[in-house]
């Protein structure tokens, strides 16, 4: 029936010789291509542009990006290999490596969480005179705030008062420290999300939509073949994101 | 990839375990690199020359760019076209204007 209201779902078009879907997933990561090119555009931009900028792997934390790729590398090798039992008739191994494929994307979600939370509890204080602290904030006062300054090697922290009128500004590392922090979040956030909506279509060709399995595997197939795409694209920007923001 | 026997697939399987194998030896590459404290040009020369040949892997093999209708290759080069304007039009406006630079903060 469905068939017959929107063609070529299951068989290839015979001028373009690709499913609708098919042509229509590549036409939407087009589209994706220049999101993500208009932030990179804003990265370089803003890099080229400044006259100062900081040394990704001293502000970032490069094990957990580094196994964060390993994980998203991994996870598309588990997409694909659902699309290949697929092929091969073979439901228990495809709902395997399905299943794998969006425990690997929590695993990604989980290890970036790991990410943010110290950068938002990590603040940097620029005094007046034109020097910095970075630190973490004790108390907050109506006049002052007691800052424990990071641990250096030769010293150990000890909590200092520091004057609101001696403050310039008081921030974490959070989206508004800096461009680079503003660009790091932005990018990494966008992409997170990007990986939740990949959760959430995974997820539905799981368990809902496996129904189709038994009534239209060709179209099933395709499906997942779909997904399989917008998946290794997520990955293929990490690819790109990595070495740009946390080893540069 | 409409058209595949199950001996087709199987060799596919082959293929992306071997990829896994070198994106994973890509990837140990440029944290490697990237500790070999490099001028910024070289660093960025081969962070995004790892980068590229790794994005090329996916998108040839776990993508199936490299068996794909001739329609998706016009879609994907005009959109790197786009990418690329998009990329290098507002570098070069920078490198002519008379701008002064700006700080990070």
């Amino acid at each position: 029936m469905s068939n017959q209201l929107i063609r070529y779902i299951d068989q290839p078009h015979p001028v373009t010789g690709l499913t609708n879907g098919k042509l229509g997933i590549w036409l939407f990561l087009a589209s994706e291509v220049m999101l993500f090119g208009a932030l990179f555009s804003s990265y370089i931009l803003l890099r080229v542009g400044s006259s100062t900028w900081p040394d990704g792997s001293e502000e970032l934390n490069v094990p957990l990006a580094t196994l964060n790729t390993v994980v998203l590398i991994t996870s598309s090798v588990t997409m694909v290999m659902a699309w290949a039992a697929c092929k091969m008739n073979d439901f228990r191994k495809f709902r395997l490596y399905l299943g794998a494929t969006v425990a690997l994307a929590f695993v990604f979600l989980v290890v970036k969480s790991f990410e943010y939370a110290p950068k938002l509890t990590h603040y940097e204080v620029f005094l007046k005179d034109g020097t910095s602290l970075r630190g973490h904030v004790h108390e907050e006062h109506e006049d002052y705030v007691v800052f424990t300054p990071d641990a250096t090697a030769d010293q150990h922290p000890q909590n200092r008062r520091i004057e609101r009128d001696d403050i310039r500004r008081l921030t974490n590392f959070g989206p508004a420290h800096s461009n680079f922090f503003g660009l790091y979040f932005t990018l990494t956030g966008l992409h997170a999300l990007h990986i939740v909506g990949g959760i959430i279509v995974n997820l539905y060709l799981l368990f809902p939509g496996a129904a189709m399995w038994k009534t239209e595997m060709e179209r099933f197939t395709g499906r997942i073949e779909c997904a399989g795409l917008y998946w290794h694209f997520v990955d293929l920007v990490w690819i790109f994101l990595f070495p740009t923001l946390y080893l540069l | 990839m409409n058209d595949h026997t199950t001996e087709d697939i199987s060799r596919h399987v082959k293929v992306y375990i071997t990829v896994f194998v070198a994106l994973m030896a890509l990837t140990l590459i440029t944290v490697v690199v990237s500790y070999l404290h490099l001028s910024m040009a070289a660093a960025v020369l081969i962070a995004l020359a790892i980068a590229s040949v790794k994005g090329s892997l996916v998108a040839c093999f776990f993508m199936h760019l490299i068996s794909e209708k001739k329609l998706i290759y016009c879609v994907l080069i005009l959109a790197a076209i786009f990418f690329a304007a998009l990329l290098f039009f507002p570098v070069y406006d920078t490198q002519h204007a008379s701008l002064p630079a700006v700080g990070n903060a």
